[in-house]
């Protein structure tokens, strides 16, 4: 568990504040975690002392920044236990990093009726860049179904995976039910019949252990203002030889070995792939949230988020039990993070959302880009509450009373 | 009542929770159920606003030289400012929805409401029901 965690907090100015006269209770954390002193430190003193482009500069500046930068590339790689800090490629997110996949990889290695996979749990940002280069190259997206409880059926991948699948491209942790799927054996199997796997790890990579190594996944996506860091930031993880083989992404600088008006050779990687001034100094304090998680220890961060889903998990049985099980909940897998949808009966989630932030109570109200994974359970939206490791069950127990109370006034 | 008249008397029933933004919630979903039933024929793709969370319906007629609204929303507390709207502008004249100015939303605090333009149909309302009494107007002339 976490100890002190009046200390964790004072290191996050941001929930020091009131909201509509009540202390901010922030549980968006699914959508954005907020960031430590430590990180805006750093991108202040980026700007102020260190600012200057980098790799191509031979002065005292631009050698400083080029340090820093490349100093988060090889901790991102130990982070994720990638064999070489050359498989991360900085982009601005994880909708970047997948398209990039898409329209790379996928230009150069799907046909027509090849097959990819997606989960009906993806957010949109894994699901368009795939339609998008399927319906180019007459390839077929497929969707492995999940089931009530909100995990994936793992009966029907077998079934839907065969030889005629070149990619799976599966989400780690669902950002609107928590699920984590179990992600190494859809990696084995995919790998049995020759596909490729993508994981996005956007929700996965703040909650648990990542070993790339020993997942053997073939690319990850991580998102840095998911991990404690700024926005704008994020990274592809792919293994060496299917980044090599890939072509380019963008053109432009940094991307390129030799440029002529005939022929433009390409860098290595993961340059390659890094066309264009980066967020470079999102980059560099992006390194101040990583050792900022390590030094917590994901272990205990899980142990203590785990403990306050379960705290509102029993809170709502608790509220539900003398009040007509009012509130239903979205996602009930047995292996999940500390993400939990809900709905209200009688209760729009808009409403919901604006009146829990007349409590000062931050959640997300609506689709959180997951259009099909609604669908699948005939809602329009939730509401959802995602916990970080800066939350207390103090706060909890806030989110829950004011619950008490709208499920009251909806039987009114 | 003229749309001023009836816009200070709404700011004064909300001066009553005194900025307690809970209890102005509680209090205009209560005052949405107030709003007359909209009949489903008239909730069509024509005359909806659309918003990314909450939805409007908004269906007018001109009799007599007076613009009257049916309106609906989809959520709560969105019908009740619908209903507030509603009561100002229902059976107005074009001139007078026109010409004027909707103070009444910041003084009740709900200002973030049509802050949002993507997130609300209730700022495309405004606009909507604007749109339909200067349709009125020209028609009219």
């Amino acid at each position: 568990m976490l100890n002190n965690i009046n200390n964790i907090r004072l290191q996050f100015p941001i929930l020091h504040q009131e909201v509509n006269g009540k202390p901010l209770v922030y549980f968006d954390n699914a959508a954005t975690t907020q960031k430590p002193k430590l990180v805006i430190d750093a991108l202040q003193r980026y700007y102020e002392l260190d600012n200057a482009n980098i790799h191509r500069a031979a002065h005292t500046l631009a050698a400083r920044s080029t340090e820093y930068f490349e100093a988060t590339r090889k901790t991102i790689q130990q982070f994720i236990n990638a064999k070489e800090e050359a498989e991360c490629i900085f982009t601005k997110g994880v909708t970047e990093s997948i398209n990039l996949v898409a329209q790379t990889w996928g230009k150069a290695n799907l046909k027509a009726g090849d097959e990819v996979l997606v989960t009906t749990m993806e957010h949109h940002s894994n699901i368009v860049p795939w339609q998008m280069i399927c319906e180019e190259k007459g390839a077929i997206l497929k969707v492995i179904p999940i089931s009530n409880s909100g995990d994936l059926l793992m009966e029907e991948f077998d079934k839907l995976l065969t030889s005629k699948t070149k990619m799976v491209a599966c989400v780690w942790v669902s950002n609107a039910l928590g699920t984590i799927n179990p992600v190494k054996e859809i990696i084995q199997k995919a790998h049995a019949v020759g596909a490729i796997v993508l994981l996005d790890g956007a929700q996965a990579c703040s909650h648990l252990q990542v070993d790339v190594q020993a997942l053997g996944c073939d690319f990850l996506t991580i998102s840095s203002h998911k991990l404690y860091g700024p926005t704008g930031v994020g990274v592809l993880y792919g293994k060496r030889e299917l980044l090599e083989a890939m072509p380019p992404y963008q053109g432009g600088g940094e991307m390129i070995k030799e440029v002529t008006f005939e022929k433009t050779t390409y860098n290595e990687i993961p340059y390659k792939f890094e066309a264009g001034t980066p967020n470079i100094g999102g980059v560099i304090a992006f390194k101040y949230a990583l050792d900022f998680v390590n030094e917590l220890g994901k272990e205990n961060i899980a142990k203590h988020e785990d403990h306050l889903l379960k705290h509102f998990v029993d809170g709502v049985t608790q509220i539900n039990l003398l009040n007509n099980h009012a509130i239903t909940l979205v996602g009930q897998a047995n292996n999940k993070v500390s993400v939990q949808s809900f709905t209200i009966n009688n209760m729009h989630h808009f409403d919901v959302g604006m009146m829990l932030d007349a409590k000062g109570i931050a959640v997300r109200t609506g689709h959180h880009c997951t259009q099909p994974l609604m669908q699948r359970f005939n809602l329009e939206g939730t509401v959802r509450a995602s916990f970080a490791l800066y939350n207390t069950t103090a706060e909890v127990d806030v989110l829950l009373q004011a619950l008490g109370s709208i499920v009251k006034f909806s039987n009114r | 009542m003229t749309t001023t008249d009836i816009q200070n008397e709404i700011i004064d029933n909300f001066s009553l929770f005194e900025g307690d933004m809970e209890s102005t919630l509680f209090y205009l979903m209560d005052l949405g159920k107030k709003l007359p039933a909209m009949p489903d024929e008239h909730k069509t793709e024509t005359y909806i606003v659309k918003g990314c969370q909450s939805k409007v319906w908004v269906f007018p007629t001109f009799i007599d030289g007076k613009v009257h609204f049916e309106a609906d929303s989809n959520t709560e507390i969105t019908k009740g400012l619908v209903y507030l709207l509603w009561s100002i502008w229902n059976a107005k004249t074009p001139e007078e929805i026109l010409n004027s100015e909707l103070f009444f939303i910041d003084k009740i605090g709900m200002s973030s409401m049509i802050g949002s333009q993507r997130s609300n149909g209730f700022a495309n309302m405004i606009k909507q029901m604007k749109l339909y009494a200067l349709a009125y107007k020209t028609k009219g002339a």
